[in-house]
């Protein structure tokens, strides 16, 4: 971006959709641009401090809190939202071990799991519990003591393990 | 109201000497903080993130030259977590996975916090930070660049460019004590090399003190009982040793601790990180 | 008696059954609306400008400034309360907005409503307020015969529980001093929610809350408005633990909104959540246990005081929870207990999950031990023989008529097999990432604790709730104003419906104030309330089926299971097939047993009902550093029955994480009233690292005789006594006494 044109508006690419945004405000964070201007609700805002993870997006393929990007600063960038990770009816093999394991009560930390989770899983496929509690200790939950969202990995990853032919007995 | 996407260093520079009282944005997870919670009103950014030189390492000579937006991700998994593994250590330990995606050793240093984990480490290890404006470059030592709390001896016009950290073929260790057992600022925090071809041992202290701050007395006096053949340690000295590392601290009082339980940790945290650089030999 | 570990029925759905949430696509979806991510067309964005003094006299509040910001909407005070400014759970005592003093850091003074959220951030900061800076009263046990910091003195309850002979003395004595620290809720999602001026003068109020009704009679006595101008509905809750009940930003929401004649928004960022609601009692409590030499309890003394904040809220009740219970769940022949809640300008305390049994638990329990190590008897066997049993009387001289589990309890956790020993790998020692502890540094130990807690509103409150079951052509919907904060309530209105009526399909109608009261969800009490309300909704369709049926066919059919069957068995249809073509809408109340009020010696009938849990921690501890890593907890807890065994199992550990975290981790700092850590940096929440695999060794399934289904409730008993669990694991590796939770570092290296 040249400095020709700092102060105007800047286009925000969210999940696959070009989005011109007037800017009110330099600090407004990318979390607040996707919730109030963008009416992408299913990024969390729980701490904006980046202690929480509810509000976990992908940029360019990175894990990151929203709250933390200036809103800005992530033009020319490839956000993915959890409203991207799934169409219409059909759920991933996350979402659907988060139903069936019960890892949901609330939801209010659902989404930015489910982001930390999928990405997660595309680096380690078949982790351990540490590995996989060590992957979503930046995403606080409240209500589940985080008991079946640990299964829930464990489901999908044991899923995987048997869809490429791996054994399902190791364990 | 003005926001800069910066994709070179020069470009970096220029934008400092036009207006020095714009900020300097790199992963954000401090300045946003900030920001969020109102301590910060920003009216001019310059976001360095995207330059291209910032976000490389590279060798140079029998260091490596991290360049300043290199995140800690990168010093944790990628080939750095073995040519300086005490970063390594550091960088795990800071924030969660998605702060370390996108957080900066540029940022860290900046930032300047007593509690900045990568801090004792680098300092520890005698890296140079080299300060680019558009004056030119000029390098710094960490207790050079950090003067105090969240105070640092850059000028308006300058940015971080890049730290220069010695490879040491010795071990190292970082060792950090918070309440929790991941994602927590850290009460105490140590760095330990040792580099056996100088027979030189390092140690340096984090959130324990306002500005970088070496134990030197305690390195002084292990020095003298350190057998670097055997890596031996005289088992006799450690209790001397540990009251003297404690003693370099002067940490503070607050709602994360007590300043009396941070000396003690850091004394305890440098006999372990001796202990498993140095096996502990009974003169009788 | 049954132990049960955890076996899915066979049956499909209905009760029992690991049923699916209904709500659970939507959540994992990210589709499910929050309060917070309400929006309206035109809608303005609220702020709340908050003292920053514990104890002030206001002196001055200039809003020009404020009101001259372009985008600014509306500047209020207290001068703009349209009725009484005065609001409050138990008893009104709270200003809507200080008018003259200031009582805690974080009172709300004026609300701003403007176009963007930063414009009435800056006008909240641009109100001028003059205040008189006084000095703040923070200490419980001085506020007793304090000076008083508000019109209705400092001791907000003052409560004796003289049970037996109190002059007994036991053989052996132990005393003890403990103190737990003030917790937070810290629910993910913070207070939101907006309201709309409707165009009949009236407010429509959204709002995640655990009590519509509740508020919406506290909204209306601050508006100055009928009832029935006030319509609450609830918004998407995420989490709330108990911090929910109190009102928080309604009535500045409806000011706002009815001012501008906008809807008016509002979301309170995490260091204003710290700020804008109620929070675990912090507790001073003495302990002097007599035991016989058999090892047979002879007496308990103890005297509690919980410091209440600047206003009441639920601290009468919660006081009363703390003494009835503070002898835990066994039988003492006498006891003499007293206890005040008191004001102090601390920040308010209220209602939180486990709801004043944790704080005396804490002690309780380690009192136990000490007992226990006294008498040279194991923890547990000392524990049985003292074990409560239904048809005991509680030291309220209330005797148990139901079910009282508390030997089968310990006995199936005393059984469980322990984990393996330390691990191998540093990361999974104490101190985790930061590396600090080597193997030689760590010391393991076990611990034990069990509680005792009652379910549903006691000491005479009318308890009820109301629900109503509309058969449309054979679709169903139920209403009621329960509210969902997470706990599945949901789930189980579906498996009510399928247990009676036999029928999959549930609308489930929004929950608001159209309906009556379902009181709180709090209280371990909606499954048993709500749901036995629902249940006879759905009974009640069933009767009207029959009588209509009778009428028409001349056949009076009796209900087994969902189907209903002819008196001669000749014939049999199901409920669901019934149904077809027909409508109905019954509506039904539900109470549970009345209580009555303790009386001046603290005896009386004042509980419905008692659940009971034992937990068994164990922990790797670093000494030298202080530093822990719970390895594992494992429990039972008394259930009555399983609704769903899945649910059940997320209640445990949920609530688990949340005492290891009192235990542990997390407290409130205050100084001088003003806390020192309200945002996640500080205020340390457990991370999936800290916390441990949950083992359930056994629920036992006793049904509570009088629970719809049997059920008692399950929410609370995992956070109380897991707790002392963690801290006698502690106690059992350092050898220290550890009074006081949280426990920081510094007690065990230093203590």
């Amino acid at each position: 971006m040249d400095k020709d044109k700092p102060s105007s508006g800047y286009s925000l690419s969210v999940n696959d959709t070009s989005h011109e945004i007037s800017k009110s405000w330099l600090g407004e964070s990318l979390l607040y641009v996707l919730r109030e201007k963008l009416g992408l609700y299913g990024s969390k805002n729980a701490c904006e401090q980046g202690e929480c993870g509810s509000c976990s997006v992908l940029m360019d393929g990175v894990l990151v809190c929203s709250c933390l990007v200036l809103a800005a600063n992530a033009t020319g960038r490839d956000i993915k939202t959890i409203e991207s990770i799934s169409d219409d009816d059909s759920l991933t093999d996350v979402q659907k071990a988060f139903v069936d394991a019960g890892a949901i009560q609330c939801g209010f930390c659902t989404p930015g799991l489910l982001i930390t989770i999928h990405d997660f899983l595309e680096t380690n496929p078949e982790p351990n519990v540490l590995e996989i509690r060590e992957a979503i200790s930046g995403n606080l939950c409240r209500c589940t003591g985080y008991g079946r969202i640990v299964e829930a990995v464990q489901i999908v990853s044991k899923q995987k393990s048997v869809g490429k032919g791996g054994s399902d007995d190791s364990s | 109201m003005e926001f800069h996407i910066a994709l070179s260093t020069e470009e970096v520079c220029s934008l400092l000497a036009e207006d020095p009282t714009r900020e300097i944005l790199a992963g954000g997870t401090d300045f946003m903080v900030e920001v969020n919670f109102r301590q910060k009103d920003p009216s001019a950014v310059i976001a360095i993130d995207r330059v291209p030189e910032l976000k490389q390492w590279r060798h140079d000579g029998d260091a490596v030259s991290i360049g300043s937006c290199v995140t800690y991700r990168e010093i944790e998994r990628g080939p750095l977590s073995t040519i300086v593994p005490a970063l390594a250590q550091s960088a795990r330990t800071i924030g969660s996975p998605q702060i370390r995606n996108v957080a900066t050793i540029g940022g860290n240093l900046g930032t300047a916090s007593p509690a900045g984990d990568m801090i004792p480490v680098l300092l520890a290890l005698d890296a140079k930070v080299t300060i680019r404006s558009i004056n030119g470059s000029r390098d710094v030592s960490i207790d050079g660049l950090i003067t105090g709390v969240k105070e640092t001896s850059l000028d308006d016009n300058e940015f971080i460019e890049a730290i220069k950290v010695p490879i040491l073929k010795g071990p190292q260790e970082f060792l950090k004590v918070g309440p929790r057992n991941a994602m927590v600022i850290s009460i105490a925090s140590l760095a330990m090399v040792t580099d056996p071809e100088q027979a030189t041992i390092a140690i340096a202290l984090g959130s324990v003190t306002a500005a970088p701050s070496r134990a030197r007395e305690a390195e002084e006096y292990i020095e003298g009982f350190l057998d670097w053949d055997a890596m031996t340690v005289s088992s006799s000295v450690l209790p001397n040793f540990r009251r003297l590392v404690g003693e370099a601290s002067s940490p503070i009082n607050d709602h994360r601790s007590s300043a009396a339980y941070r000396t003690h940790a850091v004394g305890v945290l440098g006999q372990r990180a001796l202990l498993r650089i140095f096996e502990s030999r009974d003169d009788g | 008696m049954t132990v049960v570990n955890e076996t899915v029925g066979i049956r499909q759905s209905g009760i029992g059954v690991s049923a699916i949430r209904p709500d659970a696509k939507e959540k994992v979806k990210g589709d499910f609306i929050f309060s917070s991510d309400l929006s309206s067309e035109g809608m303005l964005w609220g702020q709340t400008l908050r003292s920053p003094h514990a104890s002030a006299k206001i002196l001055s509040i200039d809003i020009s400034d404020a009101l001259s910001i372009s985008g600014v909407h509306a500047v209020l005070t207290a001068d703009d309360v349209p009725g009484e400014n005065i609001f409050g759970l138990e008893r009104a005592d709270q200003p809507v907005l200080a008018d003259d003093f200031i009582r805690y850091a974080g009172e709300p003074v004026a609300i701003v409503a403007a176009d963007h959220p930063e414009v009435a951030r800056k006008a909240a900061d641009a109100i001028r307020v003059e205040y008189e800076i006084l000095s703040p009263l923070v200490d419980s046990y001085v506020a007793i015969t304090a000076e008083a910091i508000h019109p209705e003195g400092n001791v907000i309850r003052h409560l004796n529980i003289l049970h037996g002979d109190t002059e007994a003395v036991g053989d052996v004595v132990v005393e003890g001093e403990y103190e737990v620290g003030m917790q937070d809720q810290a629910f993910m999602g913070t207070e939101s929610g907006m309201a709309i001026p409707s165009p009949d003068g009236g407010i429509d109020l959204q709002i995640s809350t655990q009590w519509l009704h509740s508020d919406q009679e506290q909204v209306a006595t601050a508006l100055n408005m009928p009832m029935e101008m006030v319509r609450v509905t609830l918004a998407g809750v995420g989490g709330a633990f108990g911090g929910r009940e109190d009102v928080s930003m309604h009535v500045h929401l409806c000011m706002l909104a009815l001012h501008t004649g906008k809807p008016v928004k509002m979301i309170y960022d995490r260091n204003e959540s710290f700020l804008g609601h109620v929070h675990r009692h912090p507790a001073r409590i003495w302990y002097r246990h007599h035991a016989s030499s058999e090892g047979r309890l002879i007496k308990v003394e103890a005297k509690v005081i919980l410091d209440g904040g600047a206003y009441a809220s639920t601290t009468s009740a919660v006081l009363a929870n703390a003494c009835c219970f503070s002898i835990g769940p066994y039988s003492v022949p006498n006891a003499s207990v007293e206890g005040w809640g008191v004001r102090t300008n601390n920040p308010p305390c209220g209602a939180m999950r486990g709801f004043g049994n944790v704080q005396t638990c804490f002690g309780v329990e380690a009192q136990m031990d000490k007992l226990a190590n006294e008498l040279n008897l194991d923890p547990v066997e000392f524990r049985l023989a003292n074990a409560l049993k239904s048809g005991d009387t509680i030291i309220t001289g209330q005797k148990i008529t139901g079910t009282a589990p508390v030997r089968e309890v310990l006995m199936s956790l005393a059984n469980h097999p322990l984990p393996e020993p330390p691990s191998d790998n540093i990361l999974e020692r104490p101190g985790g990432t930061g590396r600090t502890t080597d193997g030689s540094h760590v010391k393991r130990g076990v611990g034990f604790a069990a509680s005792i807690k009652n379910l549903m509103f006691s000491e005479g409150f009318d308890d009820f709730s109301e629900a109503r079951c509309i058969v449309n052509d054979g679709f169903i919907a139920i209403q009621t104003a329960c509210v969902e904060v997470g706990q599945g309530f949901v789930t189980l209105v579906h498996q009510i419906v399928q247990e009676i009526l036999g029928i999959e399909k549930v609308d489930i109608l929004p929950a608001d104030t159209s309906i009556g009261s379902a009181g709180s969800t709090s209280a371990s009490r909606q499954s048993w309330m709500s749901g036995g309300a629902v249940m006879k909704a759905c009974e009640a369709v069933v009767d009207s089926l029959i009588s209509d049926l009778s009428n028409e066919e001349g056949i009076t059919f009796e209900r087994i299971g969902t189907v209903l069957v002819a008196p001669d068995g000749s014939t049999s249809i199901p409920v669901a097939d019934a149904l077809q073509g027909r409508n109905y809408d019954e509506t039904v109340v539900h109470r549970h047993a009345p209580t009555v009020p303790l009386d001046k010696n603290g005896q009386g009938d004042a509980h419905v009902s008692f659940a009971f849990a034992a937990h068994r921690a164990v922990v790797d501890v670093d000494e030298e550093l202080g530093l822990v890593r719970v390895v594992e907890i494992a429990t039972s807890q008394d259930v009555g029955r399983v609704l769903n065994p899945i649910q059940a199992r997320g209640q445990i550990e949920g609530g688990i994480t949340q005492g290891l975290g009192l235990a542990i981790l997390e407290e409130i700092v205050l100084v001088d009233g003003k806390i020192q850590n309200a945002n996640f940096t500080d205020y340390l929440l457990p991370t999936a690292l800290d916390t441990p695999t949950i083992e359930i060794a056994a629920l036992i399934e006793e049904p509570e005789p009088n629970a719809p289904f049997g059920a008692k409730g399950i929410g609370e008993p995992p956070v109380i006594s897991s707790t002392p669990a963690v801290v006698a694991a502690i106690r059992d590796a350092t050898g220290l006494d550890l009074n006081r939770v949280p426990i920081r570092p510094e007690d065990i290296a230093l203590g």
